[in-house]
């Protein structure tokens, strides 16, 4: 009795007792409305990819049309305000279509990896026993390679094109997914409030639904997005070793490659498909920072 | 702790065991199979099916896969395709040059990302904390291949400092001009690992500073360098695991800035092998990359618990 007596007198407790009221998605968005950088990056992603969406919209020229008499044309040059690739193609055009392949082999194979080796893992986690290690055990082969060696052994081996690299980046994602949502799901499985569902005869479907899945997701989301920017640099070296998108598609990692040559007549003009890869992949990064700490995730 | 190893060491038999069945299942899984990547459409199906039979092809998936297994067991990693020469001759002189550059890549990435995230942390909140997070978060936000291209367009091509492609010649650095080839791909490669660990550094000190130990020993009037050592221990386990798989992807990531130096490396060879559809340099780089990489891995949890006694589980 006293003490609740003390602690309605403390403004500062009542205070806090008063934001617990709020649902944990309130106060991840009042805390990340004060986060400026992430609302920035989250701008800027956004911008992106409409202009990559609609990129007819902003561009002028076919990407695909080149003129050996405007080769390598440097920044700045009129009517192609970013120069043009080592065939004559207007660069600004390039870099947006460009960026839809690049987009989508960044962001696809994760979100694959993400319905699967979540599903994976939480069934590992909530289950356990024989099905637990069953799926752990496989993860752990898959764990053997470095992602970016299990990304080139499979383009390698089953051949380039955007189908492969999306197949191959999503094989390298799964495992590091599963491992965290399994870790993540025997944890709250063993939570006194998971017991308490279960004793009150609650089946094991609802308690999966409402008490494992709403706790769970949020770490297992902030960690999918912190893979995005490692993925998206993955399917452009894919690309840029020849092993990703084919020419004469426009991805960034490809335009990278092609522009290499390029380097010792217009260095800034081929350059400037990494500083899209570059921007993209650091976007990322910042909105799954900017996540985490909104969320209050601890991995 | 010997009984921890052992574990760990009998672990890893499945493991590799599941590695070699994986690769070999892609390698089977590819359309075609090896003498239809080797001889060409016009010769007679008669000649294609001698070799065949020769190569032991024509047997059961599972006989060829034991087989294959068998002579990896003993060493045996066939003959390359396209230049002949047995492949453990080729992968293994590789390995060296891919080591060469990853060794000097992790100790520098390593000690710049403690550096940097011990710094930032201690700094925390300071001008000097977001200087060197922005730093870290640049370092794993870059396309090394990419920045190999601008180093070389810097360095070779404009100041005229540093050779741009290759070794030099092979084997370990001997001469000045020798070393001069390792500095551009070796900043490259240090970049991510030092952006990760300096990352990770940063949020385990932080949170060890926040912990209540701390605020005792100082209480104690322990000197802050004593502090900053018990801070390091505990920071420790953590950096060293992801330094071991840092390291891993160092050697079997190194392919791209292999790839930009023309570096003759593991990842150099792979590349090469994937052009000329070299299936067993292709296959024996596959395994023996994973393999290193498990290794890795026992190695770090090893120390791990060596450091603490608690991840003896």
């Amino acid at each position: 009795m006293e003490d609740s007596a003390t602690l309605a007198a403390d403004p500062a407790m009542a205070l806090k007792r008063a934001q617990q009221g709020k649902s944990y998605w309130r106060r991840v968005w009042e805390r990340l409305r004060e986060d400026k950088v992430t609302l920035a990056v989250i701008a800027v992603l956004g911008m992106l990819l409409i202009m990559v969406v609609f990129a007819p919209w902003f561009t002028i020229h076919d990407p695909y049309a080149g003129s050996v008499l405007r080769r390598l044309k440097p920044v700045g040059t009129p009517g192609h305000w970013l120069g043009t690739d080592e065939v004559g193609r207007d660069l600004w055009s390039r870099m947006l279509y460009g960026g839809r392949l690049s987009l989508l082999a960044g962001v696809a194979p994760v979100f694959l990896a993400l319905l699967i080796g979540g599903f994976l893992g939480i069934l590992a986690g909530y289950a356990g026993g024989l099905l637990n290690s069953a799926v752990m055990r496989l993860t752990d082969v898959l764990y053997a390679f470095p992602s970016i060696l299990l990304a080139i052994a499979i383009t390698g081996i089953l051949g380039a094109g955007l189908q492969n690299t999306i197949l191959a980046l999503t094989i390298s994602f799964i495992p590091p997914i599963i491992r965290i949502s399994e870790s993540v799901t025997t944890q709250v499985r063993h939570l006194d409030f998971v017991e308490a569902a279960r004793a009150s005869g609650a089946r094991r479907l609802t308690i999966m639904r409402y008490h494992i899945l709403s706790n769970v997701l949020g770490p297992i989301l902030v960690y999918a997005t912190s893979l995005i920017s490692i993925c998206i640099i993955l399917a452009a070296g894919l690309s840029f070793l020849g092993l990703g998108v084919t020419p004469p598609s426009a991805e960034w990692g490809l335009m990278l490659n092609n522009l290499r040559q390029g380097i010792w007549a217009s260095p800034l003009v081929a350059a400037l498909p990494g500083v899209m890869i570059f921007i993209t992949s650091m976007c990322f990064n910042l909105m799954s920072d900017g996540l985490r700490q909104a969320m209050d995730v601890r991995l | 702790m010997w009984a921890f190893t052992l574990r760990r060491l009998l672990y890893a038999v499945p493991v590799l065991l599941g590695v070699s069945m994986l690769v070999f299942a892609l390698i089977h899984l590819a359309p075609g199979d090896v003498v239809d990547i080797l001889v060409p459409p016009e010769v007679p199906k008669e000649i294609a099916d001698s070799l065949r039979q020769r190569f032991h092809l024509d047997e059961q998936l599972y006989v060829q896969y034991v087989a294959w297994l068998g002579r990896l067991m003993v060493g045996d990693f066939g003959v390359s395709f396209f230049t002949g020469r047995p492949v453990a001759e080729e992968l293994f002189g590789a390995l060296g040059n891919t080591l060469v550059l990853a060794l000097p890549a992790a100790v520098l990435g390593f000690l710049l990302g403690i550096a940097l995230g011990a710094l930032a942390a201690y700094n925390h909140g300071t001008w000097l904390d977001k200087l060197f997070s922005a730093t870290a978060i640049i370092g794993v936000s870059l396309p090394h291949y990419w920045v190999g291209i601008v180093l070389v367009a810097i360095f070779a091509v404009v100041l005229n400092l540093l050779p741009a492609q290759g070794m030099g010649f092979e084997g370990l650095p001997t001469s000045w001009e020798h070393v001069q080839h390792l500095v551009l791909p070796v900043v490259t490669l240090s970049l991510i690992p030092m952006g990760v660990i300096s990352r990770l550094v940063r949020a385990n000190v932080l949170e060890i500073l926040s912990q209540e130990f701390v605020g005792t020993l100082h209480a104690k009037g322990l000197f802050s360098r004593r502090v900053l050592y018990h801070t390091l221990k505990n920071a420790a386990p953590s950096a060293l695991a992801l330094m071991g798989l840092q390291f891993g992807y160092l050697l079997g990531g190194s392919i791209l800035v292999e790839t930009v130096f023309n570096w003759p490396g593991s990842g150099g060879l792979m590349n090469l092998a994937i052009f000329r559809r070299d299936v067993p340099v292709l296959s024996a780089t596959i395994v023996v990359l994973a393999a290193i990489f498990v290794v890795i891995n026992i190695l770090v949890d090893v120390l791990q618990a060596l450091l603490d006694p608690r991840m003896r589980r």
